[in-house]
C-alpha cells in the first residue's frame, strides 16, 4: 500500500493540492482544483499508517463507494475517487460553513428555532433514505447547511447502501459508532434499519432545545447498552416550558422499540412542520421518566427488543407515504368527495402506516382584501377544517394518522403541489371537476397538479350512472352486432 | 472494456440467447463462459456451437463439470443429471466433444481468476456456500478478482486487507465498484438454470477501466425451454425446476 506523500502543489489525478483545512483523527481534509470544475472542492484523505485503526480504512472504503452514488441537495456532490493502491482520496463539493457542532456552546436553542433546524435535517434524511442510504452516524458534526438553507449530511464512513456490500458487516464485534446518538437496536448488531436515524435525529433535538444529553456521554459499552431499558428523562422535567408538541415528536422519535417510532423521515419532518397538528399522547405530559418495573420489564424480559429481520429501507418507505388528498368542502361536490373517499380508504386499507393529510384551498381574490369572518360571524378557516374533519371521520384513522390543513391561495393548483412539495408528500390524490363549463373558465386544477407534481397523483371522477353505463353497454351491443 | 461473464448455461437455447442479446445491445465487448454450457437443457449442440463461436472471436471459456463429465465419462453425478449427460454425449459431434473436453480448468487475466467452482482445487468442483468456502478460495489466488459460478446463486463476496469477510446478494442492475483495496470474489448467478428463486436468466457485466460489476437478470421464454426439455425426454423435474427457479 502506498504511503500518503501529500502535500501543497502536488497534483492527483488532475486534482493540484492546496492547502490542508482539517485533520481529523481518521482523515485529513484538502482544499484542491481542477480544471473545468468551478465547484469548490475538499479531498479527503484517510489516515493509513503502521498500526493505525483498520476501522479507519474500511469506513473509507465504504465512503468510496457509497458517495458516487448519492445525488441532490442534502449531500455532497462528488467528483472522483482514488483507491489504496496509490492513493485513497475522495473529491467532493466544499460546503461553506461549518457544521453544527459549532453551535454547542449556544444550546439550549429557542424551540422555534430548533423546530426549523431539525426539520431541514428531517427532509434531508427523508431524502438519503429514498437513495437507500442508512446513515448511521447523524450527529452535529455531520451536519451542515447550504448557503439557500438545504441542511447537507456529510460523513459516510459508517453508513450502508441497500445496493452495495456492508463492508462494515463483520468489521466489528462492537456497535461502532457515536455513543450518544447510538440508536439502541445498533448495540444488538442490527444495521438495516432506517429508523436508527430517526433516533439520532431525536437524541440532537433533544439535546438542542434542553443543552443535555438524554443518554449522557457515556462511551463505555455498559452505558451505552442501559438505553435498551432505560428511557430519557422527559424534556420536560428538565424545562417545564417544553412545548407538548415538541416533547410529543422528541419523545417518539427516541423510543426503545424502533416500531414505536416516527415510520419515515418525511413523517418525523411533516410534524416538525406542521406542529399544530401534532396528535399528542401520553408522551407529551410525561414529566418523569418510566417507572422501575417498566424497565426491569425491559431489561429482564428478553422478548422486548429481539434483533428483527432485516428490514428493507425502500419496503419501509414505501409502505409508510404521506398521502395529500385535496377536498372541495363547497355545495354540490358530495358525489366527487364520496369517490374521493373510496379510493383514499382503498389506498389505506393496504398501507397502515401511512398518514393523510386532507387539504382544502381556500381561494382568496387577486385584488380584493378577503374577509376571513364571514357574514354570520363564523370564521372560514376553522369551518373549512370541521367539514374537513367531517369528509375524514368515515375512514375511522387514528388521530395520528389525519391532519387537515386549510391552504389560503389565490391559485388552488399551485397551493396544492406547493404543500406536497414541503411536506414531502408522496402521493396526491385529487378530484377532477366535471362541470365542463366551470373547467373551461378556470382551468383544470387536477389536470395542472398532475403535470406539474414531482410525485405519484391520482385523479379521481364519481363514478357515472348506471343508467348511463347500461345505455352505453346496450350501444355497444348493437353496434357490434 | 465490458467483459460479460456467463455460467451454468446448461443448454438452454432460450436464456443463453436471451442473455447474449441483452449484454450486446449493452456494448459487451467480450464474453467469458465460466463452464456447464451443457447438462439438464434441451439444446447442447446450440449452446456449445455458440460459446465456440464466441472463443473464435476472442472470447475465453473454462470448464465446468457438466462439460467435464459429457468429455471424460468419470464425473459421479445425480440420476437426473446423469440421464441427462449420457443423452448429451449421443447428440454433441466429435469436435464439439474435442472443444469441451480440451477446455481449460481455470484462466488468469490481468488481475483476474475465471474458474468454474473455485481456485483452492478446482478439479474437485466444490461450492461456494459461505463465507468461509470464499476465503478459502481467495486465499488460494494472487488474483485481486475471482469470478465463478457452479452454485447456482448470484453472490458477492469480498475480504479486506485484514481478512474480514463480507457477503452480499447483488441487486441486479446496481453497478457495484470492486475497490483495489481488498479482494473480491463474484460468484456469477446460473443463465440457463437458476436455482436463488428467481426463474429469470443470469449473467454480470464487468467494466474492466471503472472496476464496476453489474449483476444482471433477463427474464426468457422458460415455457419454452422447459417444452425442449420434456421433447426431448430428459427427467420432468428439470424442466419443472425452471419454472420456479429452484
Amino acid at each position: 500500500m502506498a504511503k500518503s506523500v501529500l502535500q501543497p502543489g502536488a497534483v492527483i489525478d488532475g486534482f493540484t493540492v492546496g492547502e490542508c483545512v482539517h485533520s481529523g483523527g481518521m482523515a485529513t481534509l484538502w482544499s484542491v482544483t481542477h480544471p473545468g470544475i468551478d465547484t469548490p472542492l475538499l479531498m479527503k484523505v484517510p489516515r493509513v499508517a503502521e498500526g493505525e485503526d483498520a476501522a479507519a480504512i474500511v469506513s473509507f472504503e465504504m465512503e468510496q463507494m457509497i458517495l458516487p452514488k448519492l445525488a441532490g441537495p442534502h449531500v455532497p456532490a462528488s467528483f472522483g475517487t482514488g483507491d489504496f493502491a496509490h492513493q485513497a482520496y475522495v473529491v467532493i463539493e466544499r460546503i461553506p460553513g461549518e457544521t453544527l457542532y459549532q453551535r454547542l456552546p449556544e444550546l439550549p436553542l429557542r424551540y422555534e428555532e430548533a423546530r426549523a433546524m431539525v426539520a431541514k435535517i428531517a427532509a434531508a434524511l427523508a431524502d438519503l433514505h429514498r437513495q437507500n442510504v442508512i446513515h448511521h452516524d447523524i450527529k452535529p458534526s455531520s451536519i451542515m447547511f447550504r448557503p439557500s438553507g438545504e441542511a447537507v449530511l456529510i460523513d459516510y464512513g459508517l453508513s450502508c447502501h441497500k445496493h452495495l456490500p456492508d463492508l462494515l458487516q463483520e468489521e466489528f464485534r462492537l456497535p461502532y459508532g457515536t455513543a450518544p446518538y447510538m440508536a439502541p437496536e445498533r448495540m444488538m448488531g442490527v444495521r438495516s434499519d432506517p429508523r436508527s436515524d430517526l433516533f439520532s435525529l431525536g437524541v440532537l433535538l433533544y439535546f438542542f432545545t434542553t443543552g443535555v444529553r438524554p443518554f449522557g456521554e457515556s462511551e463505555t459499552l455498559r452505558g451505552m447498552r442501559r438505553r435498551l431499558w432505560r428511557d430519557p428523562q422527559p424534556p420536560r422535567k428538565l424545562r417545564p416550558d417544553y412545548p407538548p408538541w415538541l416533547q410529543e415528536i422528541v419523545l417518539r422519535c427516541l423510543e426503545i422499540d424502533p416500531v414505536w417510532r416516527y415510520p419515515t423521515a418525511s413523517q418525523l419532518a411533516f410534524d416538525l412542520g406542521n406542529p399544530d397538528q401534532v396528535k399528542l399522547t401520553g408522551r407529551s405530559e410525561k414529566i418523569r421518566h418510566d417507572p422501575l418495573s417498566t424497565v426491569w420489564r425491559r431489561r429482564f424480559n428478553r422478548g422486548v427488543l429481539q434483533p428483527q429481520a432485516t428490514s428493507d429501507v425502500a419496503l419501509q418507505l414505501a409502505s409508510s407515504p404521506i398521502v395529500a388528498i385535496a377536498i372541495d368542502t363547497s355545495e354540490g361536490a358530495e358525489q366527487l368527495n364520496a369517490a374521493l373517499r373510496v379510493t383514499a380508504e382503498r389506498i389505506l386499507a393496504t398501507l397502515p402506516s401511512a398518514r393523510l393529510a386532507c387539504v382544502n384551498v381556500l381561494k382568496l381574490g387577486r385584488i380584493t382584501i378577503d374577509r376571513m369572518v364571514d357574514e354570520q360571524g363564523n370564521n372560514k378557516h376553522i369551518d373549512r377544517m370541521v367539514r374537513l374533519r367531517h369528509w375524514a371521520s368515515p375512514l375511522k384513522l387514528d388521530a395520528n394518522r389525519l391532519t387537515v390543513h386549510v391552504l389560503e391561495a389565490t391559485d388552488p393548483a399551485a397551493a396544492i403541489l406547493e404543500f406536497a412539495a414541503v411536506n414531502q408528500v408522496d402521493h396526491i390524490i385529487i378530484g377532477a371537476r366535471q362541470d365542463s363549463v366551470l373547467r373551461a373558465l378556470l382551468g383544470s386544477v387536477s389536470a395542472k397538479v398532475a403535470t406539474e407534481a414531482n410525485c405519484t397523483v391520482t385523479v379521481v371522477r364519481p363514478s357515472r350512472l348506471a343508467v348511463s353505463g347500461a345505455v352505453a353497454t346496450e350501444a355497444a351491443r348493437q353496434e357490434a352486432s | 472494456m465490458l467483459l460479460a461473464f456467463f455460467t451454468d448455461i446448461h443448454a438452454n437455447q432460450q436464456a443463453f440467447s436471451a442473455c447474449l442479446e441483452q449484454a450486446r445491445a449493452r456494448g459487451v465487448e467480450r464474453f467469458i463462459c465460466l463452464g456447464d454450457i451443457v447438462g439438464y437443457g434441451g439444446d447442447p449442440e446450440w449452446s456449445v456451437e455458440t460459446v465456440m463461436d464466441l472463443v473464435a472471436s476472442g472470447g475465453l471459456a473454462v470448464r465446468g463439470n457438466h462439460d467435464n463429465a459429457v468429455a471424460v465419462a468419470s464425473e459421479t453425478m445425480n440420476a437426473e443429471a446423469q440421464a441427462a449427460i449420457e443423452w448429451t454425449r449421443g447428440r454433441l459431434s466429435a469436435a464439439q466433444r474435442r472443444f469441451l473436453a480440451e477446455l481449460p480448468m481455470s484462466l488468469e487475466e490481468d488481475d483476474r481468476l475465471y474458474v468454474h467452482s473455485e481456485a483452492s482445487s478446482p478439479p474437485r468442483w466444490r461450492y461456494i456456500q459461505s463465507s468461509s468456502d470464499a476465503a478459502r478460495s481467495m486465499i488460494a489466488t494472487p488474483a485481486q478478482l475471482t469470478f465463478c459460478g457452479h452454485i447456482h446463486r448470484p453472490t458477492l463476496y469480498s475480504m479486506s486487507v485484514t481478512a474480514k469477510m463480507t457477503s452480499f446478494i447483488p441487486t441486479s442492475n446496481a453497478p457495484i465498484k470492486l475497490l483495489r483495496g481488498r479482494q473480491w470474489l463474484a460468484v456469477v448467478g446460473s443463465v440457463g438454470q437458476p436455482r436463488d428463486g428467481d426463474p429469470a436468466a443470469s449473467y454480470v457485466t464487468f467494466e474492466t477501466k471503472t472496476r464496476e460489476i453489474t449483476y444482471c437478470r433477463v427474464p426468457y421464454d422458460v415455457e419454452a425451454a422447459a417444452l425442449r426439455i420434456r421433447a426431448n425426454g430428459l427427467p420432468p423435474w428439470l424442466a419443472e425446476r425452471l419454472m420456479v427457479g429452484r
